[in-house]
């Protein structure tokens, strides 16, 4: 095991090259664009044995991909924001045909008006398209669940794709300590992929049948099933991967500070870990407050949550990205969970940090007294420039 | 064929066994395209438009339809510049 001061988007890259990637594909698009020219030098310079696919464009990307991992390949590919808006279509397809591409996204906002910076709405616009999601909080959980994310896919009980994303700038271009596993440690790990349940060489047989409605949902169910079962195999994935490594980030709902607060705030990637601070600050002035960090988004971490519930009497959702006329998309997945629950805390949902503006200290900690002390039915925008007054 | 009933018969991926030239379109087929070589002056017009690849080519260069996949959609005749295809109802 080395230690590199590596960017996000180089951990991805790292992570790719220790799966021993055999096909990857991709297309530029900031602030993706450094993890596949670094996979690009990998292969350039033979470090890496794999295909690297030029397309042009992402829609293109992730059907090389799917048409590789069909037949039995590793393949890895990257994008952000518009060209993942861009493979909507070949997300469902990979779902579809249960091939385990494996992705990094780095999260960034959507246009118009263009911006370069992060929130979550990229990925929250592809929740149904039959993908596992990860939200990466540190360069080191990105490298460790990329790897991860490989085995998860691949499992025989899964066999489902698999995102993992970092937030733009705050971890793609921002340099940190990475623990870097030996090859040999990720080959025992990760093991050359099973023959692929799709397709096979030899064998006369095609993607994009026909299903009348006598079986289409049967087809679904076998989905859904899927990423059911990849619930319980993520966490024995976990638990060899900190075996190996020494590092366990958590499962699907990590918390902090949780055990005996009565207040939580549900949070995404990186406004984690400055929320960490305000806990922090905020038990010190005697408030119980604590943290869960939705990790995985699908599968979406449900009984976590309920078990949550049963022992706090306020929960507020921290969300980067807003679904017009309902709420704040992770808030209304809380929400879901939970009424179906037997245990019904107060829930309230604070929108911040889109297109990039800094969730700071600050906000988090406004986001955290308003939830103690008010109840409101409405998705509160921390921080909104308005002449109006807030709700 | 194999008999699928209810989820567990189904394979994990939808996939297909058989190649699709097995599906004999023709029985979506109302109208068929009847070729006048008379007038047919073998520009292959037809062949390019088909959208089904069921145009093909005798010895002499003539289109013939391949009439187990022709659907009967009339492109070939709405495209063919000397008039030589007619549309005849199906007995």
């Amino acid at each position: 095991m080395v230690e590199l001061v590596i960017s996000g988007n180089y951990a991805q890259s790292y992570a790719a090259k220790l799966a021993r990637v055999q096909v990857a594909s991709a297309y530029p698009i900031t602030p993706q664009t450094s993890i596949v020219e670094k996979i690009a030098e990998f292969v350039a310079s033979g470090e890496l044995q794999a295909e690297f696919i030029k397309v042009e464009s992402e829609h293109s990307a992730l059907q090389a991909c799917i048409s590789a991992a069909a037949l039995g390949a590793r393949t890895y590919t990257a994008t952000s924001s518009q060209g993942l808006l861009l493979m909507h279509e070949l997300l469902h397809w990979a779902a579809g045909a249960r091939t385990p591409v494996v992705m990094g996204v780095v999260n960034r906002a959507v246009a118009p008006p263009w911006s370069i910076w992060t929130d979550h709405t990229d990925t929250m616009a592809q929740r149904d398209t039959g993908w596992i999601q990860f939200y990466g909080e540190s360069n080191q959980e990105v490298l460790d669940t990329t790897l991860m994310a490989f085995r998860l896919a691949e499992s025989v009980e899964v066999r489902l794709p698999a995102m993992v994303t970092e937030d733009a700038f705050y971890l793609s271009h921002t340099v940190e300590p990475v623990d870097i596993p030996s090859q040999e440690q990720v080959d025992a790990f990760l093991p050359p992929r099973e023959q692929s349940s799709t397709l096979q060489v030899g064998t006369g047989m095609r993607l994009g049948s026909f299903t009348g409605p006598d079986l289409y949902m049967e087809f679904r169910h076998k989905i859904a099933r899927a990423m059911a079962r990849a619930r319980d195999v993520f966490l024995e994935v976990e638990d060899d991967y900190a075996r190996m490594t020494g590092r366990n980030h958590g499962g699907l709902l990590p918390t902090y500070k949780a055990d005996d607060a009565d207040t939580v705030l549900v949070t995404m990637g990186t406004a984690t870990t400055t929320a960490r601070g305000v806990v922090d600050a905020m038990r010190a002035d005697g408030h119980r407050v604590g943290l869960a960090k939705l990790r995985t988004f699908r599968p979406f971490p449900t009984q976590e949550l309920r078990d949550l519930a049963s022992q706090v009497d306020r929960i507020g959702v921290l969300d980067r990205s807003f679904t017009f006329g309902a709420a704040g998309a992770a808030f209304t997945e809380v929400a879901g969970a939970l009424y179906t629950g037997p245990h019904r805390p107060l829930l309230r949902d604070f929108v911040a940090g889109l297109g990039g503006r800094d969730v700071t200290e600050v906000t988090v900690r406004e986001a955290f007294l308003d939830l103690l002390t008010r109840d409101a039915p409405e998705s509160q925008w921390v921080e909104l420039k308005s002449r109006q007054e807030a709700p | 064929m194999t008999k699928y009933e209810v989820e567990e018969d189904l394979p994990e991926a939808p996939i297909a066994t058989t190649p699709s030239d097995v599906i004999h379109t023709s029985s979506w087929r109302t109208f068929r395209p009847v070729i006048d070589l008379k007038i047919c002056t073998k520009c292959n017009v037809c062949w390019k438009f088909c959208p089904d690849d069921a145009v093909a080519f005798d010895g002499e260069g003539f289109p013939v339809i391949r009439l187990d996949y022709c659907k009967g959609c009339a492109i070939c005749a709405e495209e063919c510049k000397p008039k030589a295809i007619t549309m005849v109802k199906e007995e």
